[in-house]
C-alpha cells in the first residue's frame, strides 16, 4: 500500500498555545489527552483550560484509551502537495465521547474500505521535531 | 425586532455578475450600492447607517463618502448579510438611525483587490492545529464530511444528492443572469468529475464574481419609495463551531434550528403560509439540512421531498429559484443573492417568478455550518 502521506514538510504544522501544550506533549510520549471535568466528569475536546459544559476551572487531563469509531469522512480528490491521493479525511468519535479529524492510515482509501462506525485505533506519526500528530487506523491493525 | 416594522426599499445586484477581471472588489461593492440607491431613488447623503463584511465597513464608508450613524461588521460568512438586515432591522426600530445600506462585493473568481473573509487564525488556532493538518483543500473537502453520516442516518441516496442539482439547474435556465442554464440529468451530475467523494464538481458551488446591496428603512416609510416594499417579518442569527469536526450533530446544524426557530416565531407564520424558500446552497447537500432544520421536512424527508420535485418548478415550495450557488453564482458569500432573489420573488419580478408570492423565506450558511442567518420576508404587512 502506498503511504497517504507523501512529503511531511507540505502538511501544515499545528502550533501549541499554553492551553493545548499538554495535548502535544502526550502525542509525542506516545498518547492521546482527553481533558475531564473535576466537577460534572464531562469528557471534551479541544483542549480548554475550563470545561464547557460547565464553565469549572477545575479539569484533569488524562489519556484516552484510543480506540474510536469512524463517524464520517470525505474522500479528497484534488492534488494536495503533502498526500499521495485520493485520501479521506475523517471526523472520529473516541470511546471517551469526544470527536476530531483525522487521517485513516493503513488502509485503502475507498468507500468500501472505509465503513462508517468501524472500530480504529490511535497511531502517532512525527512530522516535526516538536510536533507528533495522532491519525487512526483500523482496529487490530498494527 | 417588531415583526412588519422596517422593510427593503432598495435592492440590486452588480451591474454585470459571473467573470469581472476588469472590476476591483471594493468596487463591486460600489457598483451595487449605487445600482441599489438608483432602485430606490435615494442619494448618498440620505444613508445614515452601513453594514457590510469582506470589506471593513470603514472602507466602505470612505470609499462611497458616506457619514454614517450606525455601523456594523459583522462578519461570519455568506450568511453574514442576513445577520445584517436583522441588525439594522433592530437598530432602524431603535432609532440609532433611518436608513441602512447593506453591501457585498467580492471578486472571488479574478481575485481583483480581494482582501475577503478569512477564517482561521493560522497554526496557533483550534483548527490550525487540530484539523489542517488531515489534507484539508478548502470548502469543498470539508463541508461535505457531514454529508456520509447523514445517509446512513437517514437513508438518503446519492441519487438524491444529484436531483438538488438537476431542479435548480431547471430553475435557471429561466434566469438570463445564471452562469449555467443547460438541463442536466441525475447521471450526469453523479458521473461528473469527482471532487470530495461523494461530491461531484455539479454538485459544488460556483466560483464568481459579483455583488450586491439592500436598503432598509421604517415600513411606515416604505410607500413613498418606486418599488413594492418588501417587509421584514421574522430574523434569526446564531452560531455553532469553526470547526467542522465539532458539529454537534452531522445529521443536523443546530445552528439553523436556532435561527430559524427565531426568525418563524417572530413572524408569526406557519410553514404553510410560505410561498418561496431560499436555502443557501454551497453544496447539494445544504437544502436538506435546511429543509428539515427549519421545520420543512421531518428529518430525513428532504431527500425524497427534493426528489418528488416539490421544490421544482411547479412544486408546493419553489426553492433556490435563481439557480442558487450551484447554478446563479456564487461569490463566496453567497448570502445576499439569496436575498436579492426573496425580494424580486416578493416584488413579482423574478424571471422565474412564482405567482402571488406573498412570504419568503431566506436562509444563510456562514463558514462550514459554523453560523446562520435567517430571514423572513413577506411583500404585505401581517
Amino acid at each position: 500500500m502506498v503511504d497517504l502521506i507523501a512529503d511531511k514538510t507540505k502538511i501544515p504544522v499545528p502550533v501549541p498555545t499554553p492551553e493545548t501544550a499538554h495535548f502535544w506533549q502526550g502525542t509525542q510520549a506516545g498518547e492521546l489527552r482527553l481533558q475531564r471535568c473535576d466537577d460534572c466528569q464531562h469528557v471534551y475536546f479541544p483542549p480548554r483550560p475550563f470545561c464547557p459544559a460547565c464553565a469549572c476551572r477545575s479539569v484533569s487531563v488524562f489519556a484516552a484509551s484510543g480506540a474510536a469509531s469512524l463517524y464520517s469522512y470525505v474522500i479528497n480528490h484534488r492534488p494536495h502537495p503533502g498526500f499521495n491521493g485520493p485520501y479521506a479525511i475523517a471526523v472520529v468519535t473516541l470511546a471517551e465521547g469526544p470527536r476530531m479529524m483525522a487521517n485513516i492510515l493503513n488502509t485503502p482509501q475507498t468507500p468500501e474500505a472505509l465503513l462508517l462506525d468501524m472500530p480504529l485505533q490511535v497511531t502517532f506519526e512525527k512530522l516535526t521535531e516538536e510536533v507528533t500528530l495522532p491519525y487512526f487506523q483500523p482496529m487490530g491493525d498494527q | 425586532m417588531e415583526s412588519g416594522s422596517v422593510a427593503i426599499v432598495g435592492a440590486a445586484e452588480t451591474t454585470e455578475l459571473g467573470k469581472i477581471p476588469h472590476v476591483s472588489q471594493i468596487q463591486l461593492h460600489a457598483d451595487a450600492a449605487l445600482n441599489a440607491l438608483k432602485d430606490a431613488g435615494l442619494k448618498l447623503a440620505d444613508i445614515d447607517g452601513i453594514a457590510t463584511a469582506g470589506e471593513s465597513p470603514t472602507n466602505l464608508a470612505h470609499y462611497m463618502g458616506i457619514v454614517p450613524t450606525w455601523v456594523d461588521g459583522t462578519s461570519v460568512g455568506g450568511c453574514s448579510f442576513m445577520l445584517h438586515v436583522r441588525h439594522a432591522a433592530a437598530a432602524i426600530n431603535e432609532g440609532l438611525c433611518n436608513t441602512v445600506l447593506i453591501t457585498h462585493g467580492e471578486s472571488g473568481r479574478s481575485n481583483v483587490g480581494r482582501g475577503g473573509f478569512r477564517g482561521g487564525g493560522g497554526g496557533a488556532s483550534l483548527a490550525g492545529q487540530f484539523e489542517a493538518p488531515y489534507g484539508l483543500m478548502g470548502p469543498p473537502s470539508l463541508f461535505t464530511i457531514p454529508f456520509l453520516r447523514y445517509m446512513k442516518e437517514t437513508g438518503t441516496t446519492l441519487e438524491q444528492l444529484a436531483m438538488v442539482a438537476v431542479v435548480q439547474r431547471e430553475w435557471a435556465g429561466l434566469n438570463p443572469r445564471a452562469s449555467y442554464r443547460d438541463p442536466l440529468t441525475v447521471a450526469q451530475v453523479m458521473n461528473d468529475r469527482m471532487i470530495a467523494y461523494p461530491f461531484t464538481k455539479l454538485e459544488c458551488c460556483l466560483v464568481t464574481d459579483g455583488g450586491g446591496a439592500l436598503i432598509l428603512t421604517r415600513a411606515d416609510r416604505a410607500a413613498d419609495f418606486p418599488h413594492k416594499p418588501v417587509y421584514i417579518l421574522g430574523t434569526g442569527e446564531s452560531v455553532e463551531t469553526p470547526m467542522i469536526s465539532q458539529m454537534a450533530d452531522f445529521t443536523t446544524s443546530r445552528a439553523f434550528r436556532t435561527a430559524g426557530k427565531k426568525a418563524f416565531a417572530e413572524a408569526g407564520i406557519k410553514h404553510a403560509d410560505v410561498d418561496h424558500l431560499m436555502i443557501y446552497d454551497a453544496f447539494a447537500h445544504l437544502p436538506f439540512y435546511g429543509l428539515e432544520d427549519l421545520g420543512f421536512c421531518a428529518p430525513g424527508e428532504a431527500g425524497p421531498f427534493i426528489e418528488a420535485r416539490n421544490t421544482a418548478i411547479g412544486g408546493i415550495l419553489p426553492m433556490n429559484t435563481n439557480g442558487g450557488g450551484l447554478s446563479y453564482m456564487h461569490s463566496g458569500m453567497y448570502g445576499m443573492y439569496a436575498l436579492q432573489e426573496s425580494v424580486r420573488q416578493l416584488r413579482g419580478v423574478a424571471p422565474a417568478q412564482v405567482k402571488d408570492a406573498k412570504v419568503s423565506v431566506c436562509h444563510g450558511v456562514g463558514g462550514m455550518f459554523a453560523a446562520s442567518g435567517t430571514i423572513i420576508m413577506g411583500n404585505e404587512t401581517v
